[in-house]
């Protein structure tokens, strides 16, 4: 029986992370920046204690503004967006994701609030130098 | 290779100007998940929701006003109801703190402009671009609102009972704004994310240019603007627009089934080489 020759000129779908290429991406011929569904609506049912805790301090009914935010991307390790340091930032490793995108999201939510309420985050330093008033 | 040897600097470079690094562009340096729980911004006050206080604003220019509630803040006062407003602008606005912060009366332009946590109710009306910029919290005002209601909005609840301009969510980069009544023309115009829900009618062009997020329309739609395309409405946007009436005190017994979900069609999305990690960057 003869062996199957492998064809080694097989060519790599998408330029950037060699994934598949949604019809979009192969009309205009290049990769859009990001992978998941940034209009997916919260599931109510996976909120988490501290979240909800979050929102009670508040005096809010529901997620507000977290409700914009979910598990993306950044260089192929899942990141969450911080848009008042107008960048991403990393899950750490040892954080184990579910599959689920509604409980990384919730995860997306906690780590966001945790890393924009600490005395570390990059705009306490702005806010020290430049806080007029 | 040689072009770029030969590459003259431009007059910012010569003047000393583009030699920061920039390498990498997480921060995860900064991240610590076992933060101790926080829910406030550094340096915001420590208010009580039942420490209550009123500031009549009669006699006080805008700026004078907004110094008085941030000392009132600083007091720790939670509940703050402002006296005859009386269609002054720019009143309340850039409040980062959690408070409840009640208007009786209306206001003028740019109302609780770029705020960040706070709850606020207007019994009256606002003019045009109220809550632009607003980044978390909830606002719900009694009656109408101009133009341009909650441009640029990057989240949380935006409410209005009434009916609204033009141009409401022009710019819009998240956050919910709900409509209890008509909107104008050009509603969603340019809009990049976020949801909003309109109850009544909406002008002409629904949508314009939008590049992201959702409409959602209950009543009749003057005209689709470029790119704005129907879309069907699954349970998920159900559970939700339910959920999102109730806390907006508004549309007890509307039937949901009449909503149409209006998206973009993505037609307009042609970005240069560059710009899919700008996009990326900028929701």
């Amino acid at each position: 029986m003869a062996k199957k020759k492998k064809n080694k000129n097989k060519k790599t779908k998408g330029q950037l992370g060699k994934k598949k290429e949604t019809a979009r991406e192969k009309m205009i011929g290049q990769s859009i920046g990001y992978r998941y569904d940034v209009n997916l609506l919260p599931d109510y049912k996976r909120i988490t204690p501290f979240l909800k805790k979050y929102v009670e301090a508040m005096g809010w009914d529901d997620l507000n503004w977290l409700e914009d935010v979910h598990m993306g991307y950044e260089d192929d390790r899942p990141a969450v967006f911080d848009r008042n340091a107008n960048g991403w930032v990393t899950i750490p490793k040892k954080i184990k994701l579910p599959n689920n995108q509604q409980d990384r999201d919730m995860i997306a939510r906690e780590l966001l609030v945790k890393f924009q309420m600490s005395p570390n985050h990059p705009l306490v330093d702005l806010k020290k130098a430049y806080l007029k008033f | 290779m040689a072009n770029l040897k030969t590459q003259e600097k431009t007059k910012a470079q010569s003047m000393g100007l583009h030699t920061e690094t920039l390498t990498g562009k997480t921060q995860q340096k900064f991240f610590n998940p076992d933060e101790a729980e926080n829910f406030f911004y550094w340096g915001t006050h420590d208010v009580d929701f039942n420490k209550r206080t009123e500031l009549d604003v009669k006699e006080m220019d805008c700026i004078t006003a907004n110094k008085e509630i941030d000392n009132l803040m600083s007091q720790g006062f939670g509940t703050i109801v402002i006296k005859n407003p009386q269609g002054k602008h720019s009143l309340g606005v850039g409040i980062l703190n959690k408070l409840n912060l009640i208007f009786e009366g209306s206001l003028g332009y740019f109302g609780v402009g770029s705020i960040d946590g706070p709850v606020v109710r207007i019994n009256g009306r606002v003019g045009w671009s109220c809550a632009e910029n607003m980044m978390a919290g909830k606002v719900v005002i009694e009656k109408n609102a101009g133009s341009c209601f909650g441009a640029a909005i990057r989240g949380g609840d935006l409410i209005c009972k009434g009916s609204v301009g033009a141009r409401t969510g022009i710019d819009q980069k998240g956050g919910t704004i709900i409509i209890g009544g008509d909107a104008g023309a050009f509603t969603g115009f340019m809009m990049q994310r976020g949801r909003i829900i309109i109850l009544g009618d909406v002008g002409i062009n629904l949508g314009d240019s939008m590049y992201d997020g959702t409409l959602y329309i209950g009543g009749k739609i003057g005209s689709f603007g470029s790119d704005a395309v129907e879309s069907p409405m699954t349970k998920s946007d159900i559970d939700w627009i339910e959920r999102k009436l109730k806390v907006a005190e508004i549309g007890q017994g509307f039937d949901i089934s009449k909503i149409t979900k209006v998206v973009s069609g993505k037609k307009l999305w042609n970005y240069d080489a560059l710009e899919p990690t700008e996009k990326k960057g900028a929701i």
